[in-house]
């Protein structure tokens, strides 16, 4: 079902509903266009299918268009990211072939009927290469670090990036240098979305009890991929030392369609050490199983997110909003996200992590106060309406680029 | 702004646009304090009182923070921290004031300049400013103290930093349009209030309780 601004307000206060009235009152008129790599399955397309009706409600015409690609493509798209990230020697001249031939055909199907275009992350970025023809204004919302990328991977891109309007990154830390204007864009959570939503608490007793944990002790849960970057084996590594001195259980879950051979070395890592441990709890998740990570994360006692490399890393705002304080590492976004000694602790290793649990263990005072402190922190600055209200003042930014200050009446 | 004229309630949203300048050290600092647009110097010295603050941060000047916790440069960063920005009255004379603390620091020190930890560069941002009506607005002084309970953060924030240092107007716009009404004392005793010193919402509540002191309650 669509979720309206009416069901939003009532989770976000009237105050910032309103305000997206008073700007989209002014955008009014506009027509813009998203255009993404899935229409659903991962972070964007699921901001997309909310804000999308949410842009229409406020009255600004929005299309959302998805590229078509075959296996061969988003095998090319895969490296390219990963090679955006900043790793080497991925990219052959035959991908790039691959590349540029699916942004023609997309360019022959696509119809680009807005004011404004939004393309989002580097699948459909060459689209930008016909903006001549086209017309119209181009911002590319890059959803993670472009700041050290491979260098052929860039020199391969960058021509195509100079011909944007405006490019859009979540932190000041993930910009390029590329002589283009860039705003700051951070992601929001969506706190009606499955993942997000308040559940019954029987609801919350029953998964756990699904994985054989006991809700009357302290639980551990971390959210993520199976992969070095989470660093769920640090995880293991601080459960261990934080049971010499209190009881806990640890849950690590996390996507389990794994496809990358070395996350399947991760995983057999994890469950090596995890056996022989009854509380340790490895849960391989799989496809759609939002309102399970929801429950885990809202039975936990509180989260950790200890990883060592990560984009944005939003899996903690989404702890905080559910109340919960949040360990984190200092990767990406995290420690952006957790106001330290407010919302949570960041923490550089296993030991510190395990240092901060125990805290927080012994003092469930502390660990309930800095639960709600993180729900305020995420209520002020990551839900999707914040989002939506720098989509609508970009729309608006893209008539006065020369100006610092806009008075509109 | 016209004597007569109702006072209308403004707000202000903003889009954080990134300059392109990042430093690593005081020397890269420096040399990029002049060179950023102001709106980049007012940004880092403006936006923390926009925001909320579990507890009150050390420093609101985000060039003192930064000094501080990236470079460990205490002493440097308390000079920065406490520059009076009511001193001011343009954002070139603000600029003028990080640089020259800087300049004398650097050239009274002996030790080898620091450098940040990889990670910890001072990125140089600004803010793209959208000012718009909020629908509040008082024909009276009376109904300017009875809508003041309802002003937002942003609107106090536009009508007090924004108008007298970025737009660079004698004071703030409370105080101009008690003025045009006849109501010098109030006026004056808004602008004696050091909205630098406290919280938004501290800052609303001073002017409140004025307006009770000078009967216009």
């Amino acid at each position: 079902m669509t979720a309206t601004l009416g069901d939003y307000e009532r989770v976000v206060g009237a105050e910032a509903v309103e305000e997206l009235r008073m700007i989209a009152a002014r955008v009014r008129g506009r027509r813009c266009q998203h255009v993404n790599a899935t229409p659903v399955g991962g972070e964007v397309a699921e901001q997309l299918t909310r804000l999308v009706p949410l842009m229409r409600e406020l009255g600004i015409e929005t299309a959302w268009d998805v590229i078509k690609g075959d296996e061969q493509f988003f095998a090319v798209t895969r490296a390219l990211n990963q090679a955006l990230l900043g790793k080497p020697g991925l990219l052959s001249p035959a991908m790039l072939d691959t590349y540029r031939a699916a942004m023609e055909m997309n360019l022959r199907d696509l119809d680009f009927s807005g004011d404004a275009v939004f393309i989002h992350d580097p699948q459909p970025a060459g689209l930008v290469q016909r903006k001549r023809e086209i017309g119209r204004r181009w911002l590319w919302h890059v959803h993670m670090d472009l700041s050290k990328p491979d260098s052929a991977a860039w020199e391969f891109l960058r021509p195509w990036v100079e011909c944007y309007d405006a490019l859009l990154f979540s932190m000041p830390e993930f910009g390029t240098r590329a002589a283009v204007p860039q705003f700051i864009v951070p992601p929001g959570i969506d706190p009606l979305s499955d993942r997000n939503k308040e559940l019954d608490p029987e609801e919350v007793r029953r998964v756990l009890e699904s994985h054989q944990l006991d809700p009357a002790r302290p639980i551990i849960v971390q959210i993520s991929r199976f992969d070095r970057a989470s660093d769920p084996l640090g995880v293991i590594a601080a459960y261990r030392t934080i049971r010499r001195q209190h009881d806990c259980q640890l849950v690590l879950a996390g996507d389990g369609r794994i496809d990358d051979p070395e996350n399947f070395n991760v995983l057999s890592e994890v469950e090596g050490q995890a056996a022989g441990d009854p509380d340790i709890h490895v849960i391989l998740l799989p496809a759609f199983s939002d309102l399970e990570v929801n429950a885990l994360v809202r039975g936990s006692t509180f989260v950790m997110h200890k990883s060592i490399r990560e984009g944005f890393g939003i899996a903690v705002s989404e702890a905080m909003w559910k109340g919960k304080a949040v360990i984190g590492g200092t990767a990406g976004g995290i420690k952006r996200q957790i106001v330290n000694g407010f919302t949570g602790f960041v923490v550089f290793s296993p030991e510190g992590a395990a240092h901060r649990a125990l805290q927080l263990l012994k003092d469930p005072e502390l660990c309930r106060r800095m639960g709600e402190n993180g729900r305020l922190h995420v209520r002020h600055n990551f839900l999707l309406t914040r989002q939506l209200r720098y989509y609508l003042l970009l729309l608006l930014a893209l008539d006065y680029p020369e100006q610092d200050v806009i008075f509109l009446s | 702004m016209p004597h007569k004229e109702p006072f209308v309630f403004n707000t202000e949203h903003r889009l954080v646009e990134l300059c392109g300048v990042t430093a690593s050290s005081l020397q890269e600092l420096v040399r990029a304090l002049k060179e950023v647009p102001g709106s980049s110097i007012f940004y880092h010295t403006h936006h923390l009182y926009l925001e909320h603050h579990f507890e009150k941060p050390v420093f609101y000047n985000q060039f003192a923070l930064w000094v501080n916790e990236a470079l460990q440069e205490e002493a440097l960063a308390e000079r920065l921290g406490t520059i009076d920005l009511l001193a001011f009255t343009s954002i070139r004379q603000l600029r003028e004031a990080i640089v020259v603390r800087i300049e004398e620091h650097l050239a009274q020190t002996e030790q080898a300049p620091r450098e940040c930890a990889p990670g910890n560069e001072f990125h140089f941002c600004r803010s793209k400013s959208f000012i718009m009506p909020t629908g509040i607005v008082a024909r009276d002084v009376a109904e300017f103290v009875s809508r003041l309970p309802h002003v937002t953060n942003s609107s106090l924030y536009f009508h007090f930093f924004e108008a007298r240092l970025r737009l660079e107007r004698p004071t703030n716009d409370f105080s101009l349009w008690l003025l045009g009404r006849g109501e010098e004392d109030l006026a004056i005793a808004v602008d004696r209030l050091n909205p630098y010193s406290m919280t938004l919402d501290e800052l609303k509540a001073a002017i409140v309780e004025l307006c009770a002191q000078y009967g216009r309650g």
